[in-house]
C-alpha cells in the first residue's frame, strides 16, 4: 500500500478550495470552476478506489495503517497525562468505506451542481465551499483522534453553515443558516464534554489507545456518561430529537446542499461517530438502550410529519431525520454493520431524490409546492424515472438498495439482545410511512392533473451534467444493496464481513452471537415489505384514483393534520420555553445587567486605571540619561538585598 | 596549537561569517561608492553561514579547549541571528536609500554584530560571553548613530553606550566574582559545583551580576530605560534588529547561564529572575498603551516580551528552555515583520510613525495592511499564529515550575497587550484615512516580510516543526 495515499485523498479538495477560493472571483469561465471544484473531488475518489481495491488485496488484519502527518498539539514530557495530538490519518473498513461515499457521492453532486447553479452570480463561492467541505468531511471520517475528528466536524458545521445561506441577500435563508449552526453548537458543546472526559479517563485522544484501554473495561457509568455526551453531539449533527429543528429549515439553501450536506454525508457524521466509538458505546447499554429509542421515535416521528408536508424538499428534509433514526436504532441494537449499510444505500437514493427535486425545481422555474405540481413526468422523463426509483428503494420494496438495509435493521431489533419487538413495531410502521408519503411525493408531483398555471410555467427537463448523475445514482439505488444480501436469501452479507474487524471488540464485549437463519426472519421480511406495498398503494389511490379523500380526511381529522402540518409545534414550544426565556434573560440581566454594569464597568474601570499607571509609569522614563542609570542601580540594589538577605 | 587550528575550521558558521565580514570591509574600502556589492556579500555571507549552521543542528563538539561549542544549540540560535540579520539587510537598503545614507559598513557592522551574537551563543565561558556580548554591542552603538546628521540618532547612540558600558562593569564584575567563588570561568565546571555554589553569598551576589548584565540587553524592567528612546532614534531597520537578533542572542546566553548551566530552580535567582519577569511584563505592556509613536510603542511591547520570555529563564525547566527557543524563533520574525512595515511607511524627518498616519491603509494597500496585522495577531498572542504558542509554552514552563501566579501575571498583561496591537488593526481597517503612500513597496522587502508572515502561520499551524528540534538540546 502506498503510504500516502490518505493524504493525497485529502489533499485535492482542499487544493481546490484553495485554488477557488484565492483566484476564484477573476476566473470567468464556469465551465473551469466547475471542472477545477468536481476534477479534485474525482480525482479523490479516484485514488480511494485505488487504495480500496487494494485493500481487498490484503488479509484482514492489515487492511488498517496510520499515516501520521506531524504531532500537532503536544504539551511535552513523557509523564501520564502529557498531552499530544498528531495530525494523522487512519485508514481501515470503515474509513474507506465513508470515503468513498463522500467522494463519490460528492463527485456526482458537484457534477451536477455545474447544471443547477449555472449562471449564480457566487458560482465560483459555491464550487469553493463545496470542496471546503469535502475536505472537512475527510478529515472528520479518516481522522485517527478525537481532536482532528472534531476539527473536521466543525469544519462541515461550518460550511453547512455557508452553504444555508448561500443566497445571503434573502433573509430567511441567513436565519436557517444562523438556526442551523446555533442547534449545532448545542451538540457540539455534548461532544466537546465527551472528549474532555475521555482524556481524562484514557489519557489520551488517540483511537488506538483509547479503544485499546477500553476494551479491556467492564462497563461502568462513567462509560454512560462519555457515550451519552457523545451522543447529544451526535442528535446535533444528526439531525435526531431533540436537536432535529434545523434540518428542514437548512433546506433554504440550493439543492445540491441539501443532497450533499443534508442528506448523504454530513448528518451522518453522527452515525458514522457512534460507529467509530462503538466498543465506548458496548461498555454503555443504557446508552445503547437511549440510543435505540431516540432513534425509533425519530424514525416515526418525522415520518408523520412527512405525511402532509407541501414542500417538496420539505418532504425530503424530514424523511431524511427519520431515515437517519433508522441508522440510530441499528446502532441502539448493536447492529453496528447494519447502521453503516443503511447509511450507505441511504447515500444513495436519498441523494438520487434530493437531486431529482432539484431537477423539478430548476424545471418549474423554482416552484417547490407540490400542490402546483402534477403530471410532471410528460415533461421530466428522466427525473421521473429515477425518481420512481428513488422512491421504491426507499420504501423497501426488494431487490432495491433500501430493502436490504433496512430488512436488516428491522430484523435484527426485533432478534437481537439489545432490541425489541415494540422498537420493532414501531420501525415497521415508520417505513410504512414512509412508502406512503414518498408515494404521496411521487403522485402529487409527476402524475394526476397538472396543476401549475400553464402560461407562467413551462417545464423543461433538466440538462446532461444533471441528468447523468441522476443515472448513476439510480443505478446505485438498485444495486448498492447487493453487497448486503443476508445469509438467508443465500446471498454473502460482503459489506458484514468487510466491516467484522471493526466492530469484533464491540460485538465481543457484549457477547453478541451470530444466527442461523430462522423462519421468523421471512415472516418479517414478508411483513415489511407487504407494509411497504399496502402503503404505495393506499397513498396511489388517496391522491391519484380517489383525490376526494384526501380532502375528506383532511376535514375529518382536522386537528391531527394540523399538529402533523404544523410539525407538531415543536418550534413554537422551543421558542417559547428554550429560545425566548433565553433571549430574555440574555438581554434583561446578562446584557444590560451583567454586561453593562458589571462588565464593562470593570473593564472600563480597570481600563481607566490601566491608562492612568501608564501616564504615571510615562513620567519615569524623562529621556534624562543619569536619571535612567539611578534606576538601573536602584534595581541592582534591590536585587542585591534580596539575595543577601531573604 | 596544531589542536587549536583544526578548531578554528571546525567552527565553520562563525569563521565563515567573520571573513565574509572583514572581506566585505577590504572590499568596500577599495571600491568607492559601491554599497551593493557590501548589501550582496554580506547576504552571501548569512546565506553561507547559516548552510554551515543547518549542516551541524546535530550533534555538538567543543572546541577551544572547551570555550565554544559548535552545533546543536548554538547552530539552532544561530539560524535565529543569521534571519534576523538577514530580513534587517534585506529592509535597509531600500530604506537607507531613501534616507540617503546608504553605505557599504553598514551592512559589514551589521554581520559583525551577528558574528558576535553567535559568539554569545556557542560560548562555553564567561570570558567568550563577555567577548560576544562587547563585539555586538560595539557594533550596534555604531549602527544606533548611524544616521549621523540627525540629533536623535547621536542621543540614541550615546544613551546605549553610556548606559551599555555601565552594564558591561557590571558583566564583568560578576564574572570576576564567580571566577573568585568558583576557581574558573568555564560554564561546565561551574555547573558541577553550583549546588554547593548556590549557599556562597558571594557567588550569588556575582550571578545576580550576571543577572543585571543580561537583563539590561534584553531590556528588561527596570534595565530597560534605554530601549524606547535608543529603538525611537535610530534607524527603523536597526531597532528592528536590535530588538529581535541582539534579544535573542542575550537570551542564547540567559538560557545557556542560568538553565543549561545552573539548576536554579527553587533558588533565590529564579525568583530574582520571577520577579523582574513580572515587572517587565506590567511595566511594558501598560506603557505601551500610552504610546503614539510605533517605534516607542514596539521598544515596550519588546520589553513585555522580554518578560514573557523571562518567565521560562526563571522556571528553569526543559519545557523553559525550548519554550524561549520557540519564542524567539516567532518573535523575531513577527517584531521584525512590524519594524519592516513602519521601515517602509516612515518617511524623512520621522513623518509618518504615529498609530493615525495607519489609518485606513487597508484601503490604499491592502497586502501591507494584512501583514501587518498578521504581525500584530502574533504579537498579541492570537492563535494561529505563532507568537500564541510562544506564551503557550512559556506560560506552560512557569505552570510547571510552581510559578502559576507568574504565568497568570502572564496572561492578564497579554490581555493589556491586545489592546495597543488591536488599535493599530482597528485604524488600519474601520477608519478613514488621508491619502498617504505613493510609494510602491520594494520587491524583496516585500517577500522578505511576506515569508516572515508565511513562517508566523506555519509555525502556528506545526508548532513541533521547531519544538522538536528545541527539545532535542537540552542539556546535552
Amino acid at each position: 500500500m502506498v503510504a500516502y495515499t490518505p493524504l493525497i485523498i485529502v489533499l485535492f479538495p482542499l487544493l481546490g478550495f484553495l485554488f477557488l477560493g484565492l483566484i476564484g472571483s477573476r476566473i470567468k469561465n464556469e465551465k473551469l470552476i466547475g471542472l477545477i471544484g468536481s476534477g479534485t473531488v474525482g480525482l479523490s475518489f479516484l485514488v480511494a478506489l485505488g487504495l480500496f481495491f487494494q485493500m481487498t488485496g490484503l488479509h484482514p488484519e492489515e487492511r488498517k495503517h496510520v499515516v501520521e502527518l506531524f504531532t500537532w498539539i503536544s504539551a511535552f514530557t513523557g509523564t501520564a497525562s502529557s498531552f499530544s495530538v498528531s495530525v494523522a490519518y487512519q485508514i481501515d473498513q470503515l474509513s474507506i468505506l465513508m470515503t468513498l461515499i463522500v467522494t463519490g457521492v460528492g463527485f456526482l453532486i458537484h457534477v451536477y451542481s455545474i447544471g443547477y447553479m449555472h449562471g449564480d452570480p457566487g458560482f465560483w463561492r459555491f464550487f469553493t465551499y463545496m470542496n471546503l467541505f469535502i475536505f472537512a468531511m475527510l478529515n472528520l471520517v479518516l481522522a485517527d483522534n478525537f481532536l482532528l475528528m472534531f476539527l473536521g466536524w466543525e469544519g462541515v458545521g461550518l460550511c453547512s453553515y455557508l452553504l444555508i445561506g448561500f443566497w445571503y441577500e434573502k433573509k430567511f435563508t441567513g436565519d436557517a443558516a444562523k438556526k442551523a449552526f446555533i442547534v449545532n453548537r448545542v451538540g457540539d458543546f455534548g461532544f466537546l464534554l465527551g472528549m474532555f472526559l475521555i482524556f481524562v479517563n484514557f489519557q489520551s485522544l488517540n483511537f488506538d489507545a483509547v479503544f485499546g484501554r477500553a476494551a479491556v473495561l467492564n462497563p461502568n457509568s462513567t462509560m454512560v456518561w462519555i457515550t451519552l455526551l457523545l451522543f447529544i453531539g451526535a442528535t446535533g449533527k444528526s439531525a435526531q430529537i431533540p436537536l432535529y429543528v434545523w434540518l428542514p429549515d437548512a433546506m433554504a439553501g440550493p439543492t445540491p446542499v441539501s443532497a450533499l450536506i443534508h442528506a448523504a454525508t454530513m448528518v451522518t457524521a453522527g452515525v458514522y461517530m457512534v460507529a467509530r466509538c462503538s466498543i465506548l458505546f458496548a461498555l454503555a447499554p443504557a446508552t445503547l438502550e437511549v440510543v435505540a429509542i431516540i432513534g425509533a421515535l425519530t424514525a416515526i416521528f418525522a415520518a408523520s410529519i412527512g405525511l402532509v408536508q407541501n414542500d417538496i424538499k420539505k418532504v425530503l428534509a424530514y424523511s431524511t431525520i427519520s431515515q437517519l433514526g433508522y441508522m440510530f436504532l441499528a446502532m441502539g441494537v448493536a447492529a453496528f454493520t447494519a447502521g453503516i449499510f443503511h447509511l450507505m444505500t441511504h447515500a444513495f437514493f436519498k441523494a438520487l431524490l434530493f437531486l431529482g427535486s432539484g431537477a423539478v425545481i430548476h424545471g418549474m422555474h423554482d416552484e417547490q409546492d407540490i400542490q402546483k405540481m402534477g403530471g410532471l413526468k410528460k415533461y421530466l422523463p428522466t427525473t421521473y424515472r429515477t425518481f420512481v426509483i428513488g422512491a421504491i428503494a426507499i420504501a423497501g420494496i426488494p431487490p432495491f438498495a433500501g430493502f436490504f438495509s433496512k430488512d436488516e435493521i428491522l430484523w435484527k431489533t426485533f432478534s437481537g439482545e439489545y432490541g425489541s419487538v415494540l422498537l420493532w413495531v414501531v420501525g415497521a410502521l415508520g417505513a410504512g410511512l414512509t412508502a406512503f408519503y414518498m408515494f404521496r411525493l411521487v403522485s402529487l408531483t409527476f402524475e394526476g392533473d397538472e396543476r401549475f398555471d400553464h402560461h407562467h410555467v413551462h417545464p423543461h427537463e433538466a440538462p446532461k451534467t444533471m441528468t447523468v448523475p441522476l443515472q448513476v445514482l439510480a443505478f446505485l439505488s438498485i444495486v448498492g444493496g447487493f453487497v448486503g444480501i443476508p445469509a438467508s436469501l443465500f446471498g454473502g452479507n460482503t459489506i458484514e464481513h468487510w466491516l467484522e474487524p471493526v466492530f469484533a471488540p464491540a460485538n465481543d464485549k457484549l457477547r453478541l452471537t451470530s444466527h442461523s437463519v430462522e423462519w421468523t426472519e421471512y415472516l418479517l421480511m414478508f411483513i415489511s415489505v407487504g407494509i411497504a406495498v399496502a402503503a404505495i398503494y393506499a397513498a396511489r389511490t388517496v391522491y391519484l384514483k380517489r383525490a376526494e379523500l384526501a380532502e375528506r380526511w383532511k376535514n375529518k381529522y382536522a386537528s391531527l393534520y394540523k399538529v402533523l402540518l404544523n410539525k407538531y409545534f415543536v418550534d413554537e414550544v422551543y421558542d417559547k420555553t428554550i429560545v425566548n426565556p433565553t433571549v430574555k434573560i440574555s438581554e434583561g440581566f446578562l446584557w444590560k445587567g451583567v454586561d453593562v454594569s458589571v462588565i464593562d464597568g470593570a473593564v472600563n474601570g480597570s481600563a481607566k486605571l490601566v491608562a492612568l499607571a501608564a501616564q504615571g509609569i510615562r513620567r519615569i522614563q524623562t529621556g534624562v540619561m543619569q536619571q535612567y542609570a539611578t534606576v538601573f542601580v536602584g534595581g541592582i540594589v534591590l536585587i542585591m538585598i534580596w539575595l543577601i538577605l531573604k | 596549537m596544531n589542536n587549536y587550528l583544526t578548531d578554528f575550521w571546525q567552527a565553520t558558521p562563525i569563521v565563515s561569517l567573520a571573513i565574509f565580514a572583514l572581506l566585505t570591509l577590504i572590499v568596500d574600502a577599495a571600491g568607492k561608492d559601491k554599497p551593493v556589492l557590501s548589501y550582496w556579500m554580506s547576504l552571501i555571507g548569512i546565506v553561507v553561514a547559516a548552510g554551515f549552521s543547518v549542516a551541524s543542528l546535530g550533534a555538538s563538539t567543543p572546541l577551544f579547549n572547551t570555550m565554544l561549542a559548535q552545533g546543536g544549540y548554538s547552530s539552532y540560535c544561530n539560524l535565529i541571528f543569521l534571519g534576523s540579520a538577514f530580513l534587517c539587510i534585506v529592509l535597509s537598503r531600500n530604506y537607507l536609500e531613501r534616507l540617503q545614507y546608504h553605505r557599504g559598513e553598514f551592512y559589514v557592522l551589521i554581520i559583525l554584530a551577528t558574528v558576535g551574537m553567535m559568539l554569545m551563543a556557542a560560548a562555553l565561558d564567561l570570558m567568550i560571553i563577555f567577548l560576544g556580548i562587547e563585539l555586538m554591542s560595539i557594533c550596534l552603538y555604531v549602527l544606533a548613530g548611524f544616521i549621523r546628521k540627525k540629533e536623535k540618532a547621536n542621543e540614541s547612540s550615546l544613551k546605549y553606550f553610556l548606559l551599555g558600558a555601565f552594564a558591561t562593569g557590571f558583566l564583568l564584575y560578576g564574572i570576576a566574582l564567580i571566577y573568585g567563588t568558583a576557581g574558573t570561568t568555564n560554564l561546565a565546571l561551574i555547573g558541577k559545583s553550583f549546588p554547593q555554589l548556590s549557599h556562597n553569598s558571594l557567588f550569588m551576589i556575582g550571578a545576580g551580576m550576571l543577572i543585571v548584565a543580561f537583563s539590561f540587553k534584553v531590556a528588561a524592567v527596570p534595565f530597560h530605560m534605554w530601549a524606547p528612546d535608543v529603538y525611537e532614534g535610530s534607524p527603523t531597520t536597526i531597532s528592528a534588529f536590535m530588538s529581535t537578533g541582539a534579544k535573542a542572542a542575550a537570551f542564547a546566553v540567559f538560557v545557556s547561564v542560568f538553565i543549561r548551566t545552573f539548576d536554579i530552580g527553587g533558588t533565590k535567582l529564579s525568583d530574582v529572575l520571577a520577579i523582574i519577569a513580572a515587572v517587565s511584563m506590567i511595566v511594558g505592556n501598560v506603557t505601551a498603551i500610552a504610546q503614539n509613536n510605533l517605534k516607542r510603542m514596539l521598544a515596550y511591547s519588546s520589553i513585555a516580551h522580554a518578560g514573557y520570555m523571562l518567565s521560562g529563564i526563571a522556571a528553569g525547566n526543559i519545557e523553559g528552555e525550548t519554550g524561549i527557543l520557540f519564542y524567539l524563533s516567532a518573535y523575531v520574525f513577527m517584531n521584525i515583520g512590524a519594524f519592516g512595515i513602519i521601515s517602509w511607511m516612515e518617511q524623512q524627518d520621522d513623518k509618518k510613525l504615529t498609530f493615525d498616519d495607519y489609518a485606513g491603509l487597508s484601503s490604499q494597500h491592502p497586502a501591507v495592511a494584512a501583514l501587518m496585522a498578521i504581525f500584530m495577531f502574533s504579537l498579541a498572542g492570537i492563535p494561529p499564529f505563532a507568537g500564541f504558542f510562544g506564551k503557550y509554552y512559556v506560560f506552560l514552563a512557569a505552570v510547571k515550575a510552581g510559578m502559576t501566579w507568574l504565568a497568570i501575571i502572564g496572561v492578564l498583561t497579554s490581555l493589556i497587550s491586545v489592546y495597543y496591537y488591536l488599535r493599530l488593526v482597528v485604524l488600519m481597517y474601520f477608519r478613514d484615512g488621508q491619502a498617504s503612500i505613493e510609494e510602491k513597496v520594494s520587491a524583496p522587502a516585500m517577500a522578505a516580510i511576506s515569508c516572515a508572515a508565511l513562517f508566523l502561520i506555519v509555525l502556528g499551524l506545526y508548532p513541533s516543526l521547531v519544538v522538536d528540534i528545541a527539545k532535542g538540546f537540552f542539556k546535552i
